[in-house]
């Protein structure tokens, strides 16, 4: 690098009244191999403060899943929930469950995690006046409606939830107001981990540089541009860091983060831009990681509008379905990183946890003349034409919208029959979604929380759920839901939802598109590199050179 | 001259309450920004309203306006989507991009009156119609392809520069940055210097300089550049604000976390305070740098009396 120095110094030179630091400035630790043992990777700014309940997003959840554990985490690999703090959870009826913990865990402040770390988490979390993004992850807790009324305006008769009740440091109680046979397997999600006293006592000391109970500990925290994360020698449970730490670089563009992965200034980029995706196997080759995540994207239909609520409807939608050539839009337009869907969940459920390719049948099979014909038998498409709404401010979109469209219009040999229909901000899109003025049929997509069927169909398809934008009505698929979360065994619960999933090839409230996948590229400095089911990398198992 | 400058201040208070206004309306008719921060889920309305209310959303417009106005006079900015203080973001992003900003005004101005100089007075030979061309390119080509191209030759292919800027962003970091947004002003000041250099080795007074028998490098110093640099000052004024609104684009393909980069998360979460705030000190930069600009005439050019 010595010529580069010199040419900086030339430059510098020229600019008379800054040639002083020009020389002397350098740049710190960026240049070079990696020091030390530690992962230099890309980061976004998190969107929110970064507590367990308000962080929903994917950027701010990676810093959490490497400073938090909870009750159970999610093998990376399988995407079953393992306990971890947990030691046991145990429930006769689905309903009250009685979770032990594993004594001697600490934060990384030296306070204990004790039972009431968790229920004063919890407890926050809930808590309308402090309005937390995750608030509705404990809406099954029993008490919730009193800590957290539903209604605009309405005031909190309630500030501790009545569902949980501490037994001991090592044991607490929770009654759910309804059945749900799965819950235990939610307790993995970011917004179920315990917190230390000290985010109560010095709240805004704590969001500085929070604190937790992984395996990393903050070292510095400059916000908005660089996070240092240091590995935790007093950290108790298996899954140590097999690195000495992780520096996250935030980058406003992945075109940047990418450029500076081939210069060798970054380890690890977990978002590949779209326009490398063509270069990027010459560029990386086996260091290209392109796996499954728990993504699914749909297009949904306003149930409540006129033209989609009628029976006859569905025969429309199930012919869109089959308009739609899945495989040549996931090859021309997303170079394969995405799949074809053949069911409402995702691949990395795994079979056991309740994905089944190919559920869905011929209804999500490209099949032009019987697509044509089921849309006419249904009464054609309601006024002649239909539009997909997508949001245009992020996502790039519109190119898939479009080769949708057109492959809609190919088969039904008409021009004009589907055209997409662009909204200016993602924000004014959900509000027209949530407000119920869609009119035709619009782009949506669900990431999972956790690695169960169950969030993948309740949330989305259960009559009046939170995520419920078709505004989906079927009391057989509800009454198929409800039995499938009181079932005690959990492969009789999947089956249970898949019956009920496979309501949903019938009324096709959503066409399934494709899977996600989840996208990196490393550099020769890192070994052991995955990603897991969120398609997050694993932070803690990648091994420096 | 304080007379003058009074009134110049006077005048900027309208101008930077309708700046203000214009940029709240706009940022207030992207819609509201609640329902996106909870991604593809529905909100909770009681979630939702909590948020709305503490985010001072519940109020008409002129309301909000208003209240965010009041704040300001007390110093507080109100806070980014993140829950922190606009004011602490300022005050990390401003010295990043003042600094930014000045690599690529010295890269300007020297490059740009260095190139004006040299083709104003070989006009119409060999030299004059290179920088010519040069800055027809430099013109042509878009900030972010010469910053890409830049990027990708001077950091992945030869290693002569870092792609991206580190942390702090050092002086070394900012060169090429500094070129890339330096380029078309610099193409700019070297036409503006080229013509007016031109026209005024014809002018009378310099050829009673020559003929006084002053040596050439006077002439051309004293005499011919300093009249020749109004014109210039006054773009090299005007291009600051410029420089720093410009730098959106640069710091977005540079990674340089300055006042672009805080202004593209501010508009990309529709949070009104971070970027009302930051356009405000934009225009309040602006401003200024205009009052300097005219009041750099009189120091010119003697004729001009501010009174």
């Amino acid at each position: 690098m010595r010529g580069a120095t010199r040419v900086r110094c030339a430059v510098g030179v020229l600019a008379v009244a800054l040639a002083a630091t020009a020389c002397g400035g350098g740049s710190s630790g960026s240049s070079g191999g990696s020091s030390g043992g530690i992962v230099r990777a890309s980061w976004g700014d998190p969107q929110n403060p970064l507590e367990p309940t308000d962080t929903n997003e994917v950027q701010g959840g990676k810093v959490l899943d490497m400073i938090f554990r909870g009750l159970k985490k999610y093998n990376p690999k399988t995407a079953k929930a393992e306990n971890m703090i947990a030691q046991s959870i145990t429930s006769t009826d689905a309903q009250n469950f009685d979770i032990k913990i594993k004594p001697g865990w600490k934060f990384s402040n030296g306070q204990p995690v004790t039972s009431d770390s968790f229920i004063n988490a919890w407890n926050y979390g809930a808590d309308l006046k402090n309005a937390q993004l995750n608030a509705f992850f404990f809406e099954q807790i029993d008490g919730y409606d009193k800590v957290h009324p539903d209604a605009v305006g309405a005031t909190p008769t309630a500030t501790k939830l009545s569902g949980l009740t501490k037994v001991s440091d090592t044991e607490f109680k929770v009654k759910l107001n309804t059945k749900f046979s799965l819950w235990p397997d939610t307790l993995g999600y970011a917004a179920f981990y315990p917190l230390p006293q000290s985010f109560f006592t010095d709240h805004s000391g704590w969001l500085k540089k929070p604190v937790g109970n992984g395996p990393y500990l903050i070292q510095q925290y400059t916000k908005g541009t660089q996070m240092s994360l240091r590995k935790w020698t007093g950290y108790k449970g298996d899954d140590a860091a097999a690195n000495n730490g992780v520096d996250l670089r935030v980058y406003t563009d992945n075109n940047t983060a990418y450029t500076d992965l081939q210069a060798g200034n970054i380890d690890l980029v977990d978002d590949i831009p779209a326009s490398q995706l063509k270069n990027v196997k010459s560029d990386l080759g086996s260091r290209y990681i392109n796996e499954p995540a728990g993504i699914i994207q749909t297009i949904s239909f306003p149930l409540y509008a006129k033209g989609w609520s009628t029976p006859q409807s569905a025969l429309v939608r199930q012919g869109l379905s089959m308009a739609i050539n899945r495989k040549q839009i996931t090859q021309q337009i997303f170079q394969n990183t995405r799949t074809p869907a053949s069911d409402w969940t995702s691949p990395v459920l795994g079979d056991a946890g309740g994905f089944k390719e190919g559920l869905c049948g011929q209804e999500c099979d490209y099949n032009p003349t019987k697509a044509k014909q089921l849309i006419q038998q249904g009464g054609g498409l309601p006024g002649g034409k239909i539009t997909i709404g997508y949001n245009a401010d992020t996502g790039s979109h519109k190119e898939w919208v479009d080769a949708t469209c057109n492959s809609i219009n190919n088969v039904l040999g008409n021009n004009k029959a589907c055209v997409g229909e662009p909204t200016g901000t993602f924000a004014d899109f959900r509000n027209k979604i949530t407000n119920k003025q869609m009119t035709n049929p619009f782009r949506s997509g669900w990431q999972m929380d956790y690695p169960l069927i169950q969030d993948f169909l309740q949330p989305q398809y259960f009559t009046n759920a939170s995520s419920n934008d078709s505004h989906y009505n079927s009391p057989t698929f509800d009454k198929l839901v409800n039995q499938a979360n009181a079932e005690s065994n959990s492969s009789q619960a999947v089956s249970t939802f898949q019956d009920a999933e496979k309501q949903l090839v019938k009324d096709m409230p959503a066409i399934p598109l494709w899977y996600q996948n989840g996208s990196a590229g490393y550099s020769s400095n890192l070994t052991d590199v995955a990603l897991n089911p969120f398609s997050v990398p694993v932070y803690n198992e990648i091994k420096v050179k | 001259m304080g007379r003058y400058v009074i009134r110049r201040l006077l005048q900027m208070v309208p101008v930077f309450i309708g700046t203000t206004f214009l940029i709240f309306v706009m940022v207030y008719a992207l819609g509201d920004p609640v329902a996106a921060m909870f991604g593809d889920k529905a909100p909770d309305p009681a979630t939702a309203a909590q948020i709305r209310h503490a985010m001072y959303l519940d109020h008409s417009l002129p309301a909000q306006y208003v209240h965010y106005m009041k704040q300001i006079f007390t110093g507080d900015f109100g806070t980014s989507a993140s829950g922190q203080p606009v004011t602490q973001l300022m005050g990390s992003a401003f010295p990043v991009t003042i600094r930014l900003t000045l690599v690529a005004f010295v890269i300007e101005a020297v490059a740009g009156v260095g190139l004006g100089l040299i083709a104003g007075l070989r006009r119409g030979r060999l030299a004059d119609s290179g920088v010519l061309a040069f800055t027809l390119i430099v013109v042509a080509v878009p900030t972010f392809v010469t910053g890409y191209v830049l990027q990708y030759f001077l950091g992945v292919k030869w290693h002569v520069a870092n792609p991206a800027v580190a942390e702090g962003a050092p002086i070394g970091d900012l060169i090429m940055p500094g070129v890339v947004l330096a380029g078309v002003s610099l193409a700019y000041v070297a036409r503006l210097t080229r013509t007016s250099v031109a026209e005024n080795s014809r002018a009378d007074y310099l050829r009673t300089a020559v003929a006084k028998g002053l040596p050439r490098r006077r002439v051309v110093t004293v005499h011919l550049l300093r009249n020749s640099l109004i014109p210039v000052v006054t773009f090299l004024g005007t291009d600051i604000g410029g420089l720093m609104a410009g730098a959106v684009v640069t710091e977005r393909i540079f990674n340089i976390h300055g006042v672009g980069y805080q202004l593209y998360q501010g508009i990309l979460r529709q949070n009104p305070p971070t970027v009302v705030g930051f356009v405000t000190i934009l225009v309040i930069i602006f401003l200024a740098a205009n009052l300097i600009v005219d009041l750099l005439y009189a120091v010119l050019d003697p004729r001009i009396r501010y009174a």
